[in-house]
């Protein structure tokens, strides 16, 4: 009784285990699905703005990317002004996001009374979730005008510099790549404080603690023990919000004046590559939406590139760290 | 025995049934420009006849795509299609509305219809070879106003748009050295100035930007209480924008000699025309694949050009003179085979 008793529990723990190994490889598989889904959605957009650019690739070639005209009439477009508008922006955004986010966050985790920090977290959190249309209208309804005020000081101030006066010349029109700049500052603020906030909380307490009772400052505390401990974190939560600078379009389409330049003055209109695609789409035919495909296409490349620097400042500093 | 689900099914096949036998559902897209008079249009003939017409507003770019491809019973264009590509897609068009674009200012203690402007020097102004607004060319136009020694800000449309194709269609005529450096289309590579999303965004720009100038269709201009400009026309009369004016640029402009009605109304000859005045058009096929819709697209434009005068008036269009639709049931007779 009791062998014949054991005898299909084994039969039984056999055929669990083996149904466990088939939930196993069903379950890899789900997972490597969800996995390569992610991938080829991304490998498709990218060929298929490519394939949709090439027209004007085949065309122009290299020149699409050096040449700075674009000019509907007679069917010549040159991507660089695009290319610099977007660039400058998201630079600017952050320089000017970067340390506030990071201000904001240290408040909220080394200095704010404990009432505080639920309460200011949620409303950078809410923040981050009003529609860059939004945005875009403050930028132009109340934002502009105020930059149109503020303008002609910084060009008789700043503008009187040597070297950087030349970023401060031109017209106040309170449009601009500074304005979209300072607007894009504003709305990846919340995504990089918050970044920044979850990670500062990751350092175990006993290592603050420590430092404090050597006698550390609040200053040495964070310069010291938090901000090495969560360095790639922080470029990440950096990295995320530049990534979504370089692609922002609506806020920007309202504020940075939508004509084709390159000036060295940072007060003068100019545009961008998804502000560009946003406003003559509608309307294009033949090569110029080809061309404003191929601006798609370069988006890609550019926040591709800018990722891969990411990816190698990071393995850099942490090689440093290493040895 | 009819099973609960089938019987669900019969009554859902029948209600279909006899919605299609009562009413028909057409379908158009393109310009953005006439969606607000379509839309009012579609809801009233809706009530009449029960025929539904759905338009969608996704670009003239569009409108003139997706009826090459057959996806739509008509397209809408805020430019003509020439005769070469009418002819190979066995397409005819004809006009539905008319508008009027109006140079829009700001400049502080002038009031709106206070200036007066002809095309050179509204295109020189949009070339910034005019950069203040007391300029001798400007001057001389407005005898007894007092200009402001101030740098003109241009504003122009960002996007592509029918309202560019016509404005710049005027330029074009008017100013040789715009012909040669700017020339026309629905975006052209502009040589001075700031861009505006849409006749909303132009707006708002030169509302924002004291001295500045832009070109906005005439509605907009009304509503958002900016500064428009009167011009001179073609006969060298200074003509102030309304209903008037444009309609007078739709009847004396030569549609007689325009087959397929391919002709932008700018620069028309009339004494009282308002220059810059456009018009959109329907585009169908002539020999259709379905003729119910076709033939109810046709009735719901000779409804329009009928009845739909006051909504169009109401928000700011122009509906077509007489003489014009004339002409178009005329045209819908002998080239259409319905």
């Amino acid at each position: 009784m009791t062998a014949s008793s054991t005898k299909p529990a084994t039969r039984d723990t056999d055929r669990r285990s083996r149904r466990d190994a088939r939930h196993d490889a069903l379950f890899r598989r789900v997972l490597l699905f969800c996995a390569l889904l992610v991938l080829a959605a991304l490998l498709g957009a990218a060929l298929s703005t490519l394939w949709g650019g090439r027209e004007v690739l085949l065309k122009d070639g290299f020149n699409f990317l050096t040449r700075s005209d674009w000019n509907p009439v007679t069917d010549t477009y040159g991507a660089l002004a695009p290319i610099f508008g977007t660039l400058v922006t998201a630079i600017i955004a952050i320089v000017l996001a970067v340390p506030v986010s990071f201000g904001i966050a240290l408040f909220l985790t080394e200095i704010a009374p404990s009432w505080m920090r639920g309460p200011v977290a949620t409303a950078i959190e809410l923040l981050a979730a009003i529609p860059s249309i939004i945005y875009g209208m403050w930028g132009l309804f109340v934002f502009v005008p105020f930059m149109s005020t503020v303008e002609p000081y910084l060009s008789s101030t700043l503008g009187k510099l040597p070297v950087v006066g030349a970023l401060f010349q031109g017209p106040p029109l309170g449009l601009g790549i500074l304005t979209a700049g300072i607007v894009l500052a504003v709305m990846i603020l919340p995504f990089i404080a918050s970044v920044m906030r979850e990670v500062f909380r990751t350092v175990p307490a006993r290592l603050k603690e420590s430092a404090y009772a050597l006698g550390s400052t609040t200053w040495e505390v964070v310069w010291d023990i938090v901000l090495p401990y969560t360095r790639s974190a922080v470029i990440g939560g950096i990295f995320l919000g530049l990534g979504r600078a370089l692609g922002e379009t609506m806020a920007v389409t309202f504020v940075l004046g939508n004509s084709y330049n390159i000036t060295s003055s940072l007060l003068m209109p100019g545009t961008s590559i998804a502000s560009s695609i946003a406003n003559e789409f509608n309307e294009a035919v033949g090569l110029h939406r080809s061309a404003l495909i191929a601006l798609g296409f370069l988006l890609f490349v550019v926040t591709f590139v800018v990722l891969l620097i990411a990816r190698l400042m990071l393995r850099r500093l942490e090689r440093r760290e290493g040895s | 025995m009819f099973t609960f689900k089938s019987r669900i099914a019969i009554l859902a096949a029948a209600s279909l049934f006899s919605v299609a036998a009562m009413a028909t559902d057409v379908t158009g897209a393109g310009s953005s420009f006439v969606y607000p008079v379509v839309s009012k249009w579609s809801a009233a003939y809706a009530e009449k006849t029960g025929n539904q017409v759905n338009y969608q507003s996704i670009g003239s770019g569009g409108g003139i795509a997706q009826i090459k491809a057959g996806t739509v019973d008509f397209g809408a264009s805020d430019k003509p299609l020439d005769q070469q590509t009418l002819a190979k897609f066995g397409l005819g068009q004809f006009p539905d509305v008319i508008g009027g674009i109006v140079p829009a200012y700001n400049i502080p203690g002038i009031a709106p219809g206070k200036l007066v402007l002809d095309g050179p020097t509204l295109a020189k102004i949009f070339m910034g070879q005019i950069s203040m607004w007391n300029d001798p060319a400007i001057t001389r136009l407005n005898p007894g106003v007092k200009l402001p020694d101030a740098k003109i800000y241009v504003v122009h449309r960002s996007d592509g748009s029918g309202t560019t194709y016509n404005f710049t269609h005027y330029l074009n005529q008017v100013s040789p050295a715009w012909k040669a450096k700017v020339g026309q289309g629905t975006a052209v590579n502009w040589p001075a100035g700031i861009g505006g999303k849409g006749n909303e965004g132009v707006s708002a720009y030169v509302k924002q930007l004291k001295n500045s100038i832009g070109y906005v269709e005439y509605a907009y201009a009304l509503k958002n209480h900016i500064g428009y400009a009167l011009m001179k026309n073609a006969a060298g009369k200074v003509v102030r924008p309304n209903t008037k004016s444009f309609q007078a640029a739709a009847a004396t402009a030569d549609w007689k000699h325009a087959k397929n009605f391919e002709l932008l109304i700018t620069n028309a000859p009339g004494e009282n025309a308002w220059p810059i005045t456009a018009t959109s058009w329907v585009i169908m096929y002539k020999k259709p694949k379905n003729l119910e819709h076709s033939k109810v697209v046709l009735d719901f434009f000779k409804w329009s050009y009928e009845h739909g005068q006051d909504a169009a008036r109401s928000l700011d269009y122009v509906p077509l003179p007489p003489s014009l639709v004339q002409q178009i049931e005329e045209y819908w007779k002998t080239q259409f085979k319905l």
